[in-house]
């Protein structure tokens, strides 16, 4: 589905070079949900803009569907930590923009943004504007937008960060729930450990930047994962452990 | 600069949020008002007092003979022509100047090479009086309301482009990324991103027009024309008839005041996603 080959990325400020992501190769299968964990400022999201088409690899290549991305990729819906919602816009109008873009007359749009809304649990917030809502409420707007969108791979750049804990796992809920009930691809970048196992077939460890990857880990824990109590089972704790071995080194060599 | 100079900018930039922290005796907006009107009152009352007592009434004639011309003008029906004329002019110019300044604005924002290419010579024309270009108006358009609307038009071009072309760079990128991985082509982008997103600062630019509009209009009116508030004021000076100077000019007031007020009310209409949000 997706896949990088010996992807490099580098930023130029004047003359010196910033090498944010360094030879990384790695295979993402269809339907499958990857979390990539790494340090802050490891040049995760650069992974996820080259994903998306917004940045070019400087070398390397990056092939979706069987073919290189070249431009902006429309096949996958974008979720970062910042909502990227138009604040000019109702819910309503938010979620059902990609309608709007396709060009679906008005009164189908409406109807549909309604189903959704509904549907993430937003119902009632219709008509009010993004800065009107606290941040989980503009996260699931942010779901139901990606929703109508249908897009079949997810891109999530610590979507949840900026949440309480305990919001944080009605999300996750949430979002475990979408995803398969829309059956897409997932790549969702986090500094959090519990995240990434909780909701990841699969977690990557990065290493500091450069990044590439250290670490590969199988999280074959049975689905329909239980977001509230998976982290208490024997099985989570040895796959959050082993992860945690590795990752602790990228946090140790920091401090020195 | 030296370090004692610091602390003392310093000490005056502070100075300023202190003092509106000082809690006033909280006033209603009865007796404000009843204040205000107080002022205004008492300034008038001097006004009339000291006028042919402490300095001579020729140079600042007085309320009453102010507001008698006023009252004459009014009921001979002779001012609403002149303002009309004013209004006119002030709103064909602020029109056709807006458009046009948001226009240039969003077309070279989001053209960065058009931009760059003509960066040089708006910076020339921006720095340009453009007053001084009331003459060339003239020969252009004539002695009729063309060339006043032509003057009121190019202050607020300017004005209102500057601003439009600053909100469209300000333009967050993530939103214009978000829309294009949503299939947005290169024009919804800058119809449903760009343009609403620079919609405050365009009002910001049309608000500090609004009065250029009026004195690009008045400035029209008193270089070379037949009617009008500022060809109303020039005639009255030359006349040495100092009440109807002030007359007009309480007139020109009343009208900048008025018009402030229209461009609030239409933002606030249209931005209510962030009136809302306090």
């Amino acid at each position: 589905m997706i896949r990088l080959e010996n992807v490099s990325k580098s930023f130029y400020k004047g003359a010196t070079a910033i090498n944010a992501v360094r030879d990384m190769s790695l295979t993402i299968e269809r339907h499958e949900i990857v979390a990539v964990i790494g340090p802050s400022g490891c040049g995760k999201s650069t992974l996820l803009n080259m994903i998306a088409g917004l940045y070019a690899p400087t070398r390397g290549q990056i092939v979706y569907k069987g073919a290189a991305i070249a431009d902006v990729n429309t096949d996958v819906g974008y979720m970062t930590q910042k909502d990227n919602l138009l604040p000019w816009r109702s819910v309503r109008d938010n979620v059902a923009f990609p309608l709007e873009l396709a060009g679906v007359p008005k009164a189908e749009r409406a109807r549909r943004a309604n189903e959704v809304i509904q549907h993430v649990g937003l119902g009632g917030f219709e008509d009010r504007f993004p800065n009107e809502l606290s941040g989980g409420m503009r996260k699931r707007a942010c779901l139901g937008r990606m929703l109508l969108y249908g897009a079949e791979t997810a891109l999530l750049d610590e979507p949840f960060a900026a949440l309480d804990a305990q919001l944080k796992l009605a999300m996750h809920d949430l979002m475990l729930r979408l995803v398969s009930e829309n059956k897409q691809t997932v790549v969702l970048v986090t500094h959090d450990l519990m995240e990434a196992v909780t909701l990841a077939d699969r977690v990557l460890v990065c290493t500091r930047r450069p990044a590439t990857v250290a670490m590969e880990q199988r999280i074959d824990l049975a689905r329909p994962r239980d977001v509230l109590n998976i982290r208490f089972s024997s099985a989570f704790k040895e796959h959050y452990d082993a992860l945690w071995e590795r990752l602790r080194l990228e946090y140790h060599e920091e401090r020195v | 600069m030296s370090a004692p100079e610091l602390k003392t900018n310093q000490a005056a930039f502070e100075a300023e949020p202190a003092l509106a922290h000082v809690p006033l005796r909280p006033t209603g907006g009865m007796t404000m008002a009843a204040s205000q009107l107080a002022l205004g009152v008492a300034v008038l009352l001097i006004w009339q007092g000291a006028s042919g007592r402490l300095v001579d009434s020729f140079f600042i004639s007085n309320p009453i003979d102010i507001g008698a011309r006023l009252y004459r003008w009014t009921v001979d029906g002779s001012i609403f022509a002149h303002i009309g004329a004013t209004l006119y002019a002030t709103a064909m110019g602020f029109i056709i100047g807006s458009a046009g300044g948001a226009l240039l604005g969003v077309w070279l924002g989001v053209s960065p090479f058009a931009s760059r290419l003509l960066n040089p010579y708006l910076n020339a024309l921006n720095a340009l009086p453009k007053v001084a270009l009331a003459p060339l108006f003239v020969l252009w358009f004539g002695l009729g309301i063309e060339s006043k609307i032509a003057l009121a038009a190019v202050l607020v071009l300017f004005l209102v482009f500057l601003n439009t072309f600053a909100g469209v760079r300000e333009v967050d990128q993530d939103l214009i990324d978000g829309a294009r991985l949503m299939r947005a082509t290169r024009a919804q982008v800058i119809l449903k991103v760009v343009i609403p997103s620079a919609m405050s600062w365009v009002f910001a630019g049309l608000k500090i027009a609004m009065p250029y509009a009026l004195i690009g209009a008045v400035l029209g009116e008193m270089i070379a024309a037949n009617r009008g508030l500022g060809y109303l004021v020039q005639f009255s000076g030359s006349q040495f008839d100092t009440a109807g100077v002030f007359a007009v000019l309480f007139v020109i007031a009343l009208l900048a005041v008025a018009l402030n007020y229209l461009v609030d009310l239409i933002q606030g209409r249209m931005e209510r996603w962030r009136v809302v949000s306090r």
